[in-house]
């Protein structure tokens, strides 16, 4: 099996070929010698030479997280086989949609459809636990739409409003 | 022994308290009763309970403040004693009092000390007439701007205004100058106001990063009251505790004694029984002041656990059912030291606000010297009605140092996936200079977390290792869905014999 493997943004190639107790493995051409036991869902003991590891597998809305120790990589396995590809870097162009950070209740709407918001500038407020939390514009340019309303409960990465 | 043990228990709470006070229910052979909300079906003091009511709708006025829906669970459940936790009607005099009138033991003081000690203002009062030390500012609540102005002026800038029925931070505002008098003090009567319905506000010398220090003491309904030592509170995030330990790094056994004498005459002239906090705030020199005195449980009560060897939750159920004090201040004794941290579904990386919803993997720490109070478990999801306390991780050991250690060592073995939590945050107070050198005052924090974090060198290392772990649960993924089981990583052992049933029966369960 083989996978393209990025780690915090970083590319790898990760060819694994399982070979008794152990994976035979080699991450971007080098040779490395894996033995791993899955020791409940999510949550795989590594030995890398004589080194172990335990690592911590977290899936949040559709994202990945690896943790060793207390480090966090936002990880993304791709087989290359499979012919999606991501699109590469960070879009400031076209139009950006804001999501609900937490799942929590729209209290306050800042502006309205067709104002001009800058960048940072507050578009609405989300409540949860007590706490009101404004959501801002990701950048300057104009509501192009809001799609929630003031009193409406709304789930983590609800799209809430498209600034364009 | 005076009166008789009750049967039965009501708790007034939800979350990781409620487990605690069911706990030393059924330590003592005393049933428990829960009530919970529409969103608390599956929290885990319902799973834990002897009987479980539904109380109505997740907003806390409809549920767990609604006195007359809790006092109807107790009388439908025949229970013969309501503990009400912290929070929620914990500090509610009407409350109190209700339950006396429903012949319903309520476990805390009575509702005429609440009641005394529930406005700042009249307990100041109250205070000054026991000679408790305080503060310079009004006891009484400010009448008109232009008193705020003299009185401001008499004490010196800085100062602070403070909501009289306040708490948690809500209707305080610091003034650095006379300017800007008039308008923190039209914000903090608004606010207090808004949050407490009673726009009283009072003023008092702002002390710069002081320590919050606070006593715990104990009071039978014999008239015996005992402290318990102090706990030092002064790491504070918006005005909340995060970090709570016990002993105070400055306090000696000598300013104990003091600080102890004043608090059990704080209880004495409030006629206090039950288990009660007085607050203080220490300044440089050590002079302590009177800040207020909490009417219920503390969230920190475990420390003092941890250190005094006594168990507050059954000693208030013992007090409340009419028992003596069976020990005396001599045959209290503080030994070792333990600190608090308060894990709260919070995420770091967006300024510590909340963050609810499904907690995917939970790796708890044990171990020597650590205790864990929990409300929270895997496959739960956190609800965004409430406080965002999901448990409290104290290392308990011979010496400062060493519970560092422990702590540390716990909060490594934490592990909570699906939501942020705030364990990395503790992780950098246990390493900070100024925390292992135990030098705190309220500011702390906030300097903190002005600090820049220094970021970590990428660790080559462990960056390889993810990578080959990300590859490997794919691999294991894969090779699970084609094999309809989730099989052990290393490549032997593949299950072959069992039946497709059992198979998907497995899966259901892995779930």
């Amino acid at each position: 099996m083989t996978y393209d493997i990025a780690i915090d943004g970083n590319n790898h190639r990760l060819e694994l070929n399982r070979a008794e107790s152990r994976w035979s493995c080699r991450l971007d051409g080098r040779e490395v010698e894996v033995d791993a036991v899955l020791a409940r869902p999510d949550v795989l003991s590594l030995r890398i030479g004589n080194q172990a590891y335990e690592v911590k597998c977290e899936r949040v809305a559709g994202s990945l997280y690896l943790w060793v120790g207390s480090a966090r990589f936002a990880a993304e396995v791709r087989d290359p086989r499979s012919l999606r590809r991501r699109v590469p870097g960070v879009d400031d162009h076209g139009p950006k949609k804001l999501t609900a950070p937490m799942p929590g209740k729209i209290v306050r709407l800042l502006v309205g459809q067709g104002d001009e918001v800058a960048a940072g500038s507050g578009v609405l407020v989300v409540e949860a636990m007590k706490m009101q939390n404004e959501i801002k514009s990701p950048k300057k340019g104009t509501i192009r739409k809001i799609l929630v309303s003031e009193g409406a409960a709304v789930n983590a990465g609800d799209v809430l409003a498209i600034v364009e | 022994m005076f009166g008789k043990m009750f049967n039965k228990i009501l708790i007034a709470n939800r979350g990781e308290i409620a487990v605690r006070v069911l706990r030393a229910c059924h330590e003592m052979g005393i049933a428990a009763v829960a009530v919970y909300s529409d969103v608390d079906r599956a929290s885990l003091h319902v799973r834990k309970a002897d009987e479980a009511y539904p109380i109505g709708a997740a907003a806390a006025a409809e549920s767990y403040l609604n006195i007359e829906k809790v006092l109807d669970v107790a009388a439908r459940s025949g229970a013969d004693a309501v503990h009400p936790g912290y929070g929620f009607l914990s500090e509610n005099a009407k409350f109190a009092q209700a339950c006396a009138d429903a012949g319903v033991k309520f476990i805390g003081p009575s509702a005429a000390a609440i009641d005394a000690m529930g406005s700042k203002t009249r307990a100041r009062q109250a205070m000054e007439r026991a000679g408790v030390p305080f503060v310079p500012g009004t006891s009484r609540g400010l009448e008109s701007f232009e008193q705020a102005e003299q009185v401001a002026a008499r004490i010196g800038y800085p100062v602070m205004l403070k909501a009289a029925a306040g708490g948690g931070g809500k209707g305080m505002r610091l003034v650095h100058a006379p300017e800007a008098l008039q308008s923190a003090l039209e914000g903090a009567r608004s606010e207090a106001e808004r949050s407490f319905g009673d726009g009283e506000v009072y003023l008092e010398k702002a002390m710069v990063n002081p320590r919050h220090i606070e006593m715990q003491v104990l009071a039978d309904e014999h008239g015996n009251i005992v402290y318990l030592g102090e706990r030092e509170c002064s790491l504070q995030r918006r005005h909340q505790k995060v970090v709570e330990e016990s002993p105070s790094p400055m306090v000696d056994a000598e300013m104990r004694r003091r600080m102890g004498e004043v608090a059990v005459r704080v209880a004495r002239a409030a006629g206090y029984t039950n288990a009660g906090t007085v607050e203080f705030l220490v300044d440089q020199q050590k002079n302590f002041y009177f800040l207020e005195m909490n009417t219920r449980l503390q969230v920190e009560h475990p420390v003092t656990e941890l250190v005094t060897g006594l168990d507050l939750v059954q000693l208030q159920i013992r007090i409340a059912a009419g028992e003596r004090l069976a020990f005396t201040q001599d045959e209290v004794q503080i030994r070792g030291h333990a600190i608090e941290c308060r894990i709260y579904a919070e995420d770091p990386d967006n300024d510590y606000f909340p963050s609810p919803g499904k907690i995917t993997l939970l790796l708890e720490p044990s171990g020597p010297g650590v205790r864990r109070d929990s409300g929270m478990y895997e496959g739960w999801t956190v609800p965004m009605d409430y406080d965002p306390l999901l448990a409290k991780l104290i290392g308990y050991g011979a010496d400062r140092s060493q519970a560092m250690g422990r702590l540390r060592r716990a909060l490594n073995e934490y592990f909570v996936g699906g939501i942020k939590t705030n364990i990395s945050l503790f992780l950098r107070i246990l390493s900070d200079p100024d925390f292992r050198a135990a030098k705190l005052d309220t500011g702390f924090l906030d300097r903190l977390l002005e600090k820049k974090r220094a970021e970590p060198p990428t660790d080559a290392k462990a960056t390889e290792v993810a990578a080959i772990a990300a590859g490997l649960f794919a691999a294991l993924g894969a090779s699970a869905a084609a094999a309809g089981e989730r099989s052990p990583a290393s490549g032997v052992s593949q299950p072959s014999a069992a039946s497709n049933w059992k198979i998907a029966a497995h899966k259901e369960a892995m779930r």
